[in-house]
């Protein structure tokens, strides 16, 4: 197991690399000079050629691409993820630590709300399968499906907030803010889980070993919960732990609909401004979350699979 | 003397799409305790199905009707939660497929002991102990280490063992034995049906054993009915079956195995020439 976790974590090296190098490739096509923005974004009243060419010193633009990255990449190995374009007092990871918080609460605040609502809803929604409340459930999910996240935050700030007058249209602070993004956030989710589990649950049914359990004569509520649940849980695992890191990185449009100062906000704002460190970091941290997790759910499913599991 | 399981005109319908088809047409027989009754019939004649609709279970897509009774009690029309405490109880039934039959993500010995506390509330100290003494009877070497191992870490003639002793553990008064021989070895089969022969002379156990192969119903069964397409063709002991069958397909069956038998001992003289 420790060799299995090593081995993935080396692998996780050049992964890395590639995607932050393709990143950087793409941020330099942008045609923009992130010198000239940069001074704009400072409002410089005249931008002259000389003072372009002295920010581009400074940020160290006026070197060659290739030098730029691996700089950037030592850097990174040192914990120094380099200087805010915008405004150099700042540093990126200053930046990414002030913002990470408030999407890990959000993100995590979705993720409960996930499991609380899509794993009981999935569960009757396969006991009573073709019942009433399947059908009902089925027509919200298709609904809520087929409807983008931004469009579903601005229906609930224009009903829940504006109409009703409940909780805040954005912002962040109280509980009572974190309402209404988390739950866009969660939405999209919710119908996934449900109709996986719902599906994973219907398919466990037909399973040998249901039939059994009922042949010894197990109650019902036992053989629903202890055996069906649990096996199609299982299966669900990895896709709900890679949904996690999904949320971090998904949240940049809701977090833009309600003004939730996170890291979706940062990551947009660095994108109107050409702050390239800032953009480089945040995508290179999305991609050590999915690392990560999913490594920690790889392994996770294999401790609670005893056929997995090697007995040493 | 009431027979312990008897079948009256047995009919399932399964009800698909608007469609409704009959599986099952009228099937009747009865055994007694005591008595091994074989049931004969290739994949689809209703065999399985007859005995599921008897002891509740199918799903709602299946209608039932006619008349199927235990000990006397009619079983069609009981409540769920009566049929829950029959199966397992007084009526144990053994499946095919032993490896799938077991939940995997638990312990057998977890697997036994919901068995055992479905049907009574016995201490943990006790259902430890039938635990064992249950292995133990089996035949089942360490069955300590046993208790505590997964599904997928004992072999399929192990597994068919235990569940054979989870059938008998609760005593009951019927034992259905679902085709219980397919999914094993030869030897392993010999050794199964040695088994169930001893429970059937030891507990005066009525036994139904499902299955398609005559060589294994030859065996441990007393007396024979065989289906075709969700009707009963024919019945009588072995000896009936084999020379003086009056159903064309019940012929076709015994023919069939004669020939494979035939071949087989060919090639066994063969060897045995070639060896000496």
């Amino acid at each position: 197991m420790k060799r299995y976790v090593i081995r993935r974590l080396l692998l996780a090296i050049p992964l890395l690399l590639a995607i932050s190098f393709v990143c950087f490739v793409f941020i330099n096509i942008i045609p923009s000079n992130p010198a000239e923005v940069a001074l704009r974004v400072q409002q410089m009243p005249v931008i002259t050629e000389e003072a372009i060419a002295e920010m581009e010193v400074m940020l160290g633009l006026n070197k060659p691409f290739i030098v730029r990255y691996f700089d950037w990449v030592l850097g990174c190995l040192h914990g120094d993820f380099g200087i805010n374009y915008v405004n150099p007092a700042r540093t990126v990871a200053g930046e990414l630590a002030r913002c990470l918080p408030a999407t890990l609460q959000l993100a995590a605040v979705s993720f409960v709300i996930v499991l609380v609502l899509s794993v009981p809803i999935g569960f009757l929604c396969a006991v009573y399968k073709d019942g009433w409340f399947d059908k009902i459930m089925r027509a919200i999910i298709f609904i809520s499906t087929a409807m983008p996240a931004y469009w579903v935050g601005l229906l609930l700030m224009w009903g829940i907030s504006v109409k009703l007058d409940l909780l805040p249209t954005n912002g962040s602070g109280t509980w009572q803010h974190l309402i209404l993004p988390s739950f866009t956030v969660a939405l999209s989710y919710i119908s996934t889980y449900i109709r996986l589990i719902r599906n994973n649950m219907l398919e466990n049914m037909n399973q040998d070993y249901v039939l059994y359990a009922n042949v010894r004569g197990l109650p019902q509520k036992s053989i629903m919960v202890k055996h069906i649940l649990k096996n199609s849980m299982h299966t669900c695992i990895v896709a709900m732990g890679m949904s996690i890191p999904q949320m971090i990185a998904g949240t940049i449009v809701v977090e833009n609909v309600f003004s939730w100062p996170g890291l979706g906000t940062l990551c947009i704002s660095s994108i109107f401004n050409r702050d390239l460190p800032v953009i480089q970091t945040y995508v290179l941290l999305i991609g050590v979350l999915f690392v990560v997790f999913n490594l920690v759910f790889d392994v996770l499913q294999t401790v609670s699979d005893p056929r997995l599991r090697k007995e040493d | 003397m009431i027979p312990v399981l008897e079948l009256h005109d047995l009919c399932v319908t399964l009800r698909q799409h608007r469609r409704a088809i009959e599986l099952v047409k009228g099937v009747s027989f009865s055994v007694h305790a005591g008595e091994c009754l074989g049931v004969l019939g290739e994949s689809g004649s209703g065999k399985s199905m007859s005995i599921k609709a008897a002891m509740g279970l199918l799903n709602k897509s299946f209608l039932v009707s006619g008349s199927a009774r235990f000990q006397g009690e009619e079983l069609l029309g009981k409540s769920a939660e009566e049929l829950r405490r029959l199966r397992g109880g007084k009526v144990g039934i053994v499946l095919q497929n032993p490896m799938t039959c077991f939940d995997p993500l638990y312990r057998i010995g977890q697997q036994i002991s919901e068995t055992f506390l479905a049907h009574n509330s016995w201490s943990a100290d006790e259902i430890r102990n039938r635990s064992l003494a249950l292995l133990e009877k089996m035949q089942i070497r360490n069955p300590e280490e046993v208790l505590e191992k997964y599904p997928h870490q004992l072999s399929g003639g192990m597994l068919q063992r235990i569940m054979i002793g989870i059938a008998t553990s609760m005593e009951p008064a019927l034992l259905v034995a679902d085709e219980p021989t397919t999914a094993i070895d030869a030897i392993t089969q010999f050794e199964i049906l040695d088994e169930l022969i001893r429970i059937k002379r030891d507990a005066n156990t009525a036994m139904i054993f499902i299955s398609h192969d005559l060589d294994a119903i030859s065996r441990v069964a007393d007396r024979i009915v065989v289906l075709n397409q969700g009707q009963v063709v024919d019945q009588g002991d072995f000896d009936h079956i084999l020379h003086h069958a009056s159903d064309p397909y019940t012929k076709l069956l015994v023919e069939k195995r004669a020939d494979v038998m035939r071949r087989y001992c060919q090639v066994l003289q063969g060897k045995e020439r070639n060896y000496a």
